[in-house]
């Protein structure tokens, strides 16, 4: 006898996500996933995120990445919630662990939560965590040529962070091209040119994402 | 890479619509994936034979229907297959698209005893 079913594989996952979403909508957190292959600078967009937008806007993390300094460097500065996932060597986060996450982070003190995926550009694109905004962080040391290898990924985001662009007269990289090619997979794909290095495109990048957040902010308490 | 957590959550879905129907056995699990998502069917069908050991559906098998990736072009409105290093529209070279399939990952049904 044959059952018909019909049933999304990944619908337990967007069913918690969903109500990770209600989560943060009733704190008013805007919620970020930024993804990446290993080492392409999601840790750098993170901290640099922080720097520009602190003063403004109560910023929580969560980190999935397993090779990470960004609790060190966070603790160190003591005014940001991080709470470090253990993913346990899986290639990807999920809703489910996001709200875990969310359980240990104070909600009411927080309206944008940067959450760092795990490095990797195949598997995240598939899990939503529950987020407003999904994010790829591409380098120029990776080649020009990825949005074609991972298309489901670049298709699938809502902005591109070109990272590292001070290592442009280095490395060949053709930046029109790349630019074309992911506007031709994904037209609604905003893109950006920064250097965490150099600082260079971060203020254009905080301010939109600042836009994005489109909401009064919960007001900010200042310490006198 | 996935595979894992993909292949555990499809296991649930089998298992509840098994369940659920008083079935004795699970002998097929017939599955919809789209060329984009990049799962590898050998290593669903690795996973499952691990998660199925000792529960009805041990021994069943796996067949995957792939749906290709597709496109239709913004310009001329046509659909057309995407190929791999190749996302400009085959009608008229517009190169704004909107993928319509390939992103498919879904349990289509069960044959059961
Ligand atoms: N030259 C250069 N190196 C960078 C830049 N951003 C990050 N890096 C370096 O790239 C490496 C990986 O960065 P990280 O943020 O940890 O990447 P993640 O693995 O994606 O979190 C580190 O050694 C960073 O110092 C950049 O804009 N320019
Ligand atoms: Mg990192
Ligand atoms: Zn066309």
């Amino acid at each position: 006898m044959e059952i018909k079913i019909l049933k999304n594989i990944l619908g337990a996952n967007d069913r918690i996500a969903a109500k990770n979403r209600e989560l943060l909508d009733a704190h008013k957190i805007f919620a970020v996933n930024i993804m990446a292959s290993p080492g392409a600078g999601k840790t750098s967009v993170v901290l640099q995120t922080i720097r520009a937008l602190q003063d403004g806007v109560r910023i929580g993390v969560i980190e999935g990445d397993i090779s990470s300094s960004i609790d060190a460097e966070l603790v160190a500065k003591q005014d940001v919630p991080v709470v470090q996932i253990n993913t346990g060597g899986e290639c990807h986060l999920e809703a489910v662990q996001v709200q875990d996450a969310l359980n240990n982070l104070p909600l009411a003190e927080i309206d944008l939560l940067l959450i760092e995926n795990v490095g990797n550009l195949v598997c995240p694109a598939e899990f939503t965590l529950g987020e407003h905004l999904k994010v790829l962080i591409a380098s120029v040391p990776e080649g020009d040529d990825k949005p074609f290898k991972y298309p489901l990924m670049f298709n699938t985001v809502d902005a591109l962070v070109l990272n590292k662009i001070d290592l442009l007269p280095y490395v060949k990289f053709n930046v029109d091209g790349f630019t074309k090619t992911v506007k031709n997979i994904n037209a609604k794909a905003e893109i950006f040119k920064v250097s965490c290095t150099t600082g260079e495109g971060i203020t254009t990048w905080a301010k939109w994402l600042n836009s994005r957040m489109g909401k009064p902010l919960k007001k900010r308490i200042t310490s006198t | 890479m996935h595979e894992l957590a993909i292949t555990q959550s499809m296991f649930e879905i089998v298992l509840q619509q098994a369940e659920q129907a008083h079935a004795k056995k699970v002998t097929k699990i017939n599955l919809v994936i789209g060329a984009m998502t990049g799962v590898v069917s050998d290593s669903v069908q690795f996973y499952l034979d691990f998660m199925t050991k000792d529960t009805i559906a041990e021994n069943a098998s796996v067949s995957f229907k792939t749906v290709p990736a597709q496109a239709r072009c913004r310009n001329c409105n046509q659909t057309f297959n995407l190929e791999e290093f190749n996302w400009t529209c085959p009608h008229c070279q517009g190169n704004i698209i909107d993928v319509i399939a390939g992103k498919e990952l879904f349990v289509e049904s069960i044959e059961v005893e």
